[in-house]
C-alpha cells in the first residue's frame, strides 16, 4: 500500500531537511509545474478528485478554478491553514514537523496553478516546534532557489512567509483567518465575495489545509489516475491521514486509503479498546462531527459514507468514547470549548452556546430536569446550519444532537439519579 | 514607552504588509516577547506608532487568548482541557498542578515563576493529557510526572 504523504516521515518524527528531501526525489514536481500551463495544473488536480482535508471536503482543483486568471492584480495570495485547533485533531502537526519541504513544495506548485506571488503558512501559536522547523525549511528553500524571484530561472516569483498565530479556534475558519492575517480580530467575513475573488487585502486568495497542500506534489509527479487509484472509494482521490485518540490501545495516526472501515481503524490500527473497556461511540472527524456508535462500525471512511451515516468525515481523526467515561461530561467538555471559542459576532452562537453549556453543567451536576433535554434539542435546531454567520455553531451542535439521540438514557439517568453515576 | 529595540522590530514588520495597521498582531507579539505581557501603557504607545485608536488595538489584543493583557509569570503553563485530554484524565493533572503550585487557572505563583491557564486542544491528542510550559510541550502526563517537569524551570 502506498503512503505518499508519510513515506518520508521518520518513525521518531524528526524533520527531514532539504538535502535528504531532495535525495528522496523532493522538488521534482516544482520543475514539472513550472513548465506546465496554470490551467493544466488546476485541471489535473480537479481530475485527481483531491478534496479539501480541512473538514469541508470541497474539490481542490475546482476551488482553484474560481481564481480569476485574466486581469491585473496587485497580488494573488496562497495561504496554508495550519491552525489545527479542532479538538481531537493532530494530523497537520505531523506533516509540518515531519516533512516541512513537502508542504513548501505543494505550495509552490499551487502558486503556479493560481499564479500567486505571495504566500503565508499560518500556524497556531502553540506549535512552537513546527514554527522553528518551517522557518528553517523556508530559509533552505530560498537558498536553493525554489522560492523568491525567478524560481529555477523560470521567471516565476513566489514569496512564502511564516505567520504564527496567537490563539482562538475561529482563526481556522478561512475568512476569519484572513482577517487575522490582516492584523484584525478573527471574525468571519460574509460570503460572497469568496476569498478566491476577494480575499487577503481584497486580492484573489486561496486558503488550503496543510494536508491538502501536501498531496499536490504527488499528484503532479504521478498523475490523476494514480491518485484516484490510491483510494478504495471512487470519487475520493488519494489517501487520508486517519487518527484515533481516547482509551484505545494504540492511539495515533495512520495514512490509509479512503474507504477503510471504521472497524478496521479502531480494531486493527488503534488496537481496539483498552482492556476492560467497551466502545461506546466516536466522533469520527474531530469535535464538530456527529457521534457514530456500534451500529456504524462497518461503514467506510469516505465523505459520502460517513455523511450517509449522519456524521462527517471532518478531519478524519476520531475521538473514541468508552463505556467508563461519562457521555454527558464529554459533551459538556465539547460545548465548553465551543462556547469559549465563539467569536461573539452573531447572537445565536454567542448567547446560545454558553446557555447550552450551562444546561449541560446543570445535568452533569445532578440538578437537571427532563425539560432541559427539550431545551437542548431546541438549541440544536436554533444553532443548526443556516442560522448562524459561520459553521462554528452548527459544528458545536453536531456532537450534542447525536449524543441526545444515541445516549439519551445516559442524560436521563443523570436527571433521575440526581448525580453523575460515572464519577 | 516602547524601547528603541521594540520599535525597530515592529517597523521591520511593516514592509511585509500593504499598510502598517495590518502589523497590529505582530506588534503586540513583539511587545509581549520583550515584556511577557502587554500593559495599558503599551497599548497606548502602540496606538501612536500604528496610527490606530487605543480601542482598536485593545479590541485586537483582548480577542486573542495568547496575548496577555495582565502580568504573567516567567513561564506560562498552558494545560489542555479539551476532549481527548478530558477522556484521558487531565483533571487529575490539574488537581496536582493546583496543589503543587498553590494556584488556580489565571493565577501566578508568589515567586513569579508560573502562571497557569487552560488552553484548547494542543494537537497531540494521541499523547493526552498534554500541557505546555513556556515553549515546551509535555505529553502523556500523569500527576507523578508533574513535579519533575516543574523542577526544570528556574
Ligand atoms: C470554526 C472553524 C474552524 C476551522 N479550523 C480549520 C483548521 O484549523 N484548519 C483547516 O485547514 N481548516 C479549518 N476550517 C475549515 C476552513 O474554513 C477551510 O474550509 C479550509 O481551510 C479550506 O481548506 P481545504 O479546502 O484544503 O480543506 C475551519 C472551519 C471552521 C468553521
Ligand atoms: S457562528 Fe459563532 S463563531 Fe461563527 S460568526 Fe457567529 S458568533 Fe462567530
Ligand atoms: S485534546 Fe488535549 S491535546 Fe488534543
Amino acid at each position: 500500500m502506498e503512503r505518499p504523504l508519510t513515506k518520508n516521515i521518520r518513525p521518531d518524527g524528526k524533520p527531514l531537511f532539504i538535502k535528504e528531501y531532495e535525495s528522496l526525489g523532493g522538488y521534482q514536481s516544482v520543475k514539472k509545474a513550472l513548465k506546465m500551463q496554470p490551467k493544466e495544473i488546476t485541471e489535473l488536480v480537479k481530475k485527481s478528485n483531491l478534496k479539501g482535508r480541512g473538514g469541508a471536503g470541497f474539490n481542490t482543483g475546482l476551488k482553484w478554478s474560481f481564481v480569476p486568471m485574466e486581469g491585473q492584480f496587485e497580488h494573488k495570495y496562497l495561504v496554508a491553514n495550519g491552525d489545527e485547533m479542532e479538538p481531537g485533531t493532530f494530523k497537520d502537526r505531523l506533516l509540518i514537523e515531519g516533512d516541512p519541504h513537502q508542504l513548501i513544495e505543494g505550495m509552490i506548485v499551487t502558486a503556479c496553478a493560481i499564479q500567486a506571488d505571495e504566500g503565508y503558512i499560518f500556524i497556531r501559536g502553540e506549535y512552537t516546534e513546527a514554527a522553528e522547523i518551517v522557518k528553517k525549511a523556508l530559509a533552505e528553500a530560498y537558498e536553493a532557489g525554489y522560492l523568491g524571484k525567478n524560481i529555477l530561472k523560470s521567471g516565476f516569483n513566489f514569496n512564502l512567509h511564516l505567520h504564527t498565530s496567537v490563539g482562538r479556534y475561529i482563526c481556522g475558519e478561512e475568512t476569519a483567518l484572513l482577517n487575522s492575517l490582516e492584523g484584525k480580530r478573527a471574525n468571519p467575513r460574509a460570503k460572497p465575495p469568496f476569498p478566491q475573488v476577494s480575499g487577503l487585502f481584497g486580492q484573489p486568495t486561496i486558503v488550503n489545509n496543510i494536508e491538502t497542500l501536501c498531496n499536490i506534489p504527488h499528484i503532479i509527479n504521478n498523475g490523476a489516475e494514480w491518485f484516484n487509484g490510491l483510494s478504495l472509494t471512487p470519487g475520493d482521490g488519494g489517501t487520508k491521514i486517519f487518527g484515533a485518540s481516547g482509551k484505545v490501545k494504540r492511539p495515533g495516526l495512520w495514512e490509509l486509503p479512503f474507504g477503510v472501515t471504521l472497524r478496521e481503524l479502531l480494531e486493527e490500527h488503534a488496537g481496539g479498546m483498552r482492556d476492560g473497556l467497551k466502545f461506546k461511540g466516536c466522533l469520527p472527524g474531530g469535535a464538530s462531527t456527529d457521534f457514530l456508535v456500534e451500529q456504524h462500525l462497518d461503514i467506510r471512511m469516505d465523505y459520502a459514507s460517513v455523511a450517509a451515516a449522519g456524521s462527517r468525515l471532518g478531519t478524519g481523526t476520531m475521538i473514541v468514547l468508552d463505556d467508563k467515561t461519562c457521555p454527558v461530561g464529554m459533551v459538556l467538555n465539547l460545548e465548553h470549548f465551543f462556547a469559549q471559542e465563539s467569536c461573539g459576532f452573531c447572537t445565536p452562537c454567542r448567547e446560545g452556546l454558553p446557555w447550552t453549556e450551562k444546561i449541560l453543567q446543570k445535568i452533569e451536576n445532578g440538578k437537571g430536569e427532563m425539560k432541559d433535554l427539550d431545551l437542548l434539542q431546541f438549541h440544536t435546531k436554533f444553532m443548526g446550519p443556516g442560522n448562524t454567520f459561520c459553521a462554528l455553531a452548527p459544528g458545536a451542535m453536531a456532537p450534542l444532537q447525536s449524543a441526545l439521540k444515541y445516549f439519551r438514557e445516559d442524560f436521563e439517568l443523570h436527571i433521575k439519579e440526581h448525580k453523575c453515576s460515572w464519577k | 514607552m516602547l524601547t528603541a529595540e521594540e520599535i525597530h522590530e515592529i517597523q521591520e514588520e511593516f514592509h511585509l504588509y500593504p499598510y502598517k495597521q495590518a502589523a497590529c498582531i505582530e506588534a503586540l507579539k513583539v511587545v509581549q516577547n520583550h515584556r511577557r505581557w502587554v500593559s495599558d501603557e503599551n497599548v497606548k504607545d502602540l496606538a501612536a506608532l500604528l496610527e490606530m485608536s487605543v480601542e482598536e488595538i485593545d479590541s485586537v489584543a483582548t480577542f486573542y487568548n495568547l496575548i496577555y493583557r495582565q502580568p504573567v509569570g516567567k513561564y506560562v503553563i498552558l494545560l489542555c482541557d479539551s476532549v481527548s485530554c478530558y477522556i484521558m484524565g487531565f483533571e487529575a493533572v490539574l488537581a496536582h498542578l493546583e496543589k503543587s503550585l498553590g494556584i488556580k487557572y489565571g493565577e501566578t505563583t508568589k515567586d513569579g515563576r508560573f502562571t497557569m491557564l487552560p488552553v484548547p486542544c494542543l494537537g497531540t491528542c494521541d499523547h493526552a493529557p498534554a500541557m505546555m510550559v513556556g515553549k515546551d510541550l509535555f505529553r502523556d502526563l500523569t500527576p507523578e510526572k508533574i513535579d519533575e517537569i516543574l523542577n526544570k524551570y528556574e
